[in-house]
């Protein structure tokens, strides 16, 4: 079973992104959704995915304490969960490897007949 | 906070729209309980009447509820009430002076207006009820355009339109404090909607859901049957995240046949986000993916404040999932060519909500509701058929019926513990998981009600408006 939560901006998928064209919108910044979606997302997972993408820029290695207070970093986090967006690419299963086509935004998580 | 308590607390009236009366009550502990009020009604309470008399709130609580409420009209200090004009006058006679003097200034405006409620009164009867009330000690001058203060006598002429009385039940004084929001059912209405769907849900509906669900602002919402989006719009709307995924790749990617009467095909603009960005939103959107409700994608853990789904019922909408199966049924034919649904098997409704509050259970935050509507065959329905999980306790139930032998039921369910592995399978020892199985030939029953009326012997029928399915 995969195992991955999604945002095509960027995912915190356990698997790999790969994106062959990215965009990167403008969205209004709210810092309190933010800090309440980091506790939900597996930061390790989130750079891996940023790095895939090629928009990891400056996000340190592991979540910063007292995030809360820091407008900076909740800009960057903001960034890259709401702003920067997988157009074309694949979403790769750690487990089996099988990758998820990503087209006009929207990942196709569907699995064939013979795969379920 | 009391519905309907004694006379000595501070009251306020509620005034509500006569419509989708089962869904009021619950819409509105929903909403207090966002500002951490409770809400108890007393034996007084008549839960049908359009005017409700609440106490124990603040003016901000009040306030609150008024601007996410789509059944509530209006709301307003109450100075005074009886079930006699009399009994009006002496309930003014007390309501302390110094609490009615600050909106009764002489530099101030004001206007004085009257509703009736079952009842048509003539322009010279308003006049009338207005002058009676001339011992309030109003000083400033009475302004119509654009007062104040306004003021409103409300009298209630009971609920049976056939069987009007000369003189009303009850009537209520009080100052105007706030309007309700159903002006977003006009706005939001589904017919200037950018994309819509065979089963869009409606506007006033979809508010009521999001209410009911306690949404609000910085949350994560999810719908797992997310169509067209109808029930993200409400959402965000409020100031919600919005996610939701969906089986249907033409739907989710907005192509292939249009809903409209006129249009054969959806046009460029037509998918999900548009309608967010129709109604000034696009910023909440957080992503949408085809995907198979049934074999869900996310990663273990709470993760959504709320899920709001409207589940298809195998009407208008086929209940599939992706799987191969003996009896394989062929999806719908469309636009693209490919389905990108490798192979439609049949999802029995029963599965539909076993896994939906499973789902539910793993994912949402504790404290987080689910929202979901239930299709009902009315002849066989009882309480016991409304699937139950471990984690969950139901919170509201409420009907809207369709046609004589079918309705849907909105139910609230909210999280009260962590999934332990034992509750996974919970449902399948659960007596009830029986009974709603009956449902899984919910699609028979519906055509089957239809054609004995008409005494045909097709089995399609068309589906008319109103079936709402």
């Amino acid at each position: 079973m995969i195992q991955n939560s999604g945002r095509s901006g960027c995912l915190n998928t356990e698997g790999e992104v790969h994106a062959t064209e990215v965009k990167v919108n403008e969205v209004e910044f709210n810092p309190q959704f933010v800090s309440r979606m980091i506790p939900k997302l597996e930061w390790s997972a989130l750079i891996q995915a940023a790095e895939g993408v090629g928009h990891r820029q400056d996000l340190p290695d592991t979540l910063v304490s007292n995030y809360e207070n820091d407008e900076d970093f909740l800009h960057k986090v903001h960034r890259v969960l709401l702003e920067v967006e997988v157009i074309e690419g694949s979403l790769q299963c750690p487990e089996s490897g099988r990758e998820f086509p990503i087209s006009k935004g929207v990942p196709n998580m569907l699995l064939n007949e013979d795969e379920s | 906070m009391a519905l309907h308590c004694g006379k000595t607390c501070r009251q306020y009236l509620l005034h509500l729209a006569h419509d989708s009366v089962d869904f009021r009550l619950p819409e509105l502990k929903a909403l207090l309980a966002l500002r951490g009020r409770q809400c108890d009604p007393s034996e007084a309470f008549r839960e049908k009447s359009p005017f409700w008399r609440l106490c124990g709130l603040l003016e901000e609580d009040v306030r609150s509820v008024m601007s996410r409420t789509v059944c509530g009209k209006s709301a307003f200090e109450l100075w005074g009430h009886g079930r006699t004009a009399a009994e009006l006058k002496s309930s003014l006679l007390e309501y302390p002076i110094e609490k009615m003097t600050p909106f009764l200034q002489e530099e101030s405006t004001y206007k004085i207006n009257v509703y009736t409620f079952n009842k048509t009164l003539l322009f010279k009867d308003r006049i009338e009820k207005i002058d009676a009330l001339g011992f309030l000690p109003f000083k400033g001058k009475v302004s119509l355009k654009d007062p104040d203060h306004i003021f409103c006598l409300l009298e209630d002429y009971g609920l049976d339109p056939n069987d009007i009385p000369e003189e009303p039940f009850h009537i209520y004084f009080g100052r105007w404090v706030a309007d309700g929001q159903r002006e977003l059912i006009r706005s939001h209405s589904v017919k200037k909607r950018h994309f819509i769907g065979n089963t869009s849900m409606d506007a006033g509906l979809s508010f009521i859901m999001a209410n009911h669900a306690k949404v609000k602002a910085h949350d994560l919402v999810y719908d797992p049957f997310v169509g067209t989006g109808s029930l993200l719009v409400a959402c965000s709307h409020f100031g919600a995240y919005v996610c939701g995924t969906d089986i249907d790749y033409n739907t989710i990617h907005g192509v292939g046949k249009a809903s409209r009467k006129n249009q054969k095909w959806r046009g460029p603009d037509e998918n999900i986000r548009a309608n967010l960005r129709q109604y000034g939103t696009e910023s909440f959107y957080v992503d949408v993916m085809v995907s198979d409700a049934s074999k869900p994608v996310w990663r273990k853990g709470a993760l959504f404040d709320a899920i709001i789904t409207d589940p298809p019922y195998g009407i208008r909408e086929s209940t599939r999932r992706t799987g191969s199966h003996k009896e394989i049924v062929s999806p719908p034919e469309d636009f693209s060519g490919e389905s990108h649904v490798p192979v439609s098997m049949a999802y029995h409704l029963s599965d539909i909500f076993a896994d939906l509050l499973n789902f539910a259970a793993h994912h949402l935050v504790m404290g987080g509701r689910l929202v979901y509507w239930l299709p009902i065959y009315r002849p066989e329905y009882c309480e016991e058929m409304v699937p139950l999980h471990p984690c969950l306790s139901v919170i509201s139930n409420c009907e809207q019926t369709l046609s004589s032998h079918t309705s849907r039921r909105l139910i609230t369910m909210e999280k009260i513990k962590e999934p332990e592995k034992s509750d996974v399978l919970a449902h399948l020892a659960d007596s009830r998981f029986s009974p709603y199985q009956g449902h899984n030939s919910f699609r028979e029953k519906y055509f089957s009600g239809i054609t004995k009326k008409n005494g045909k012997g097709s089995e399609r029928t068309a589906t008319t408006e109103s079936d709402g399915f």
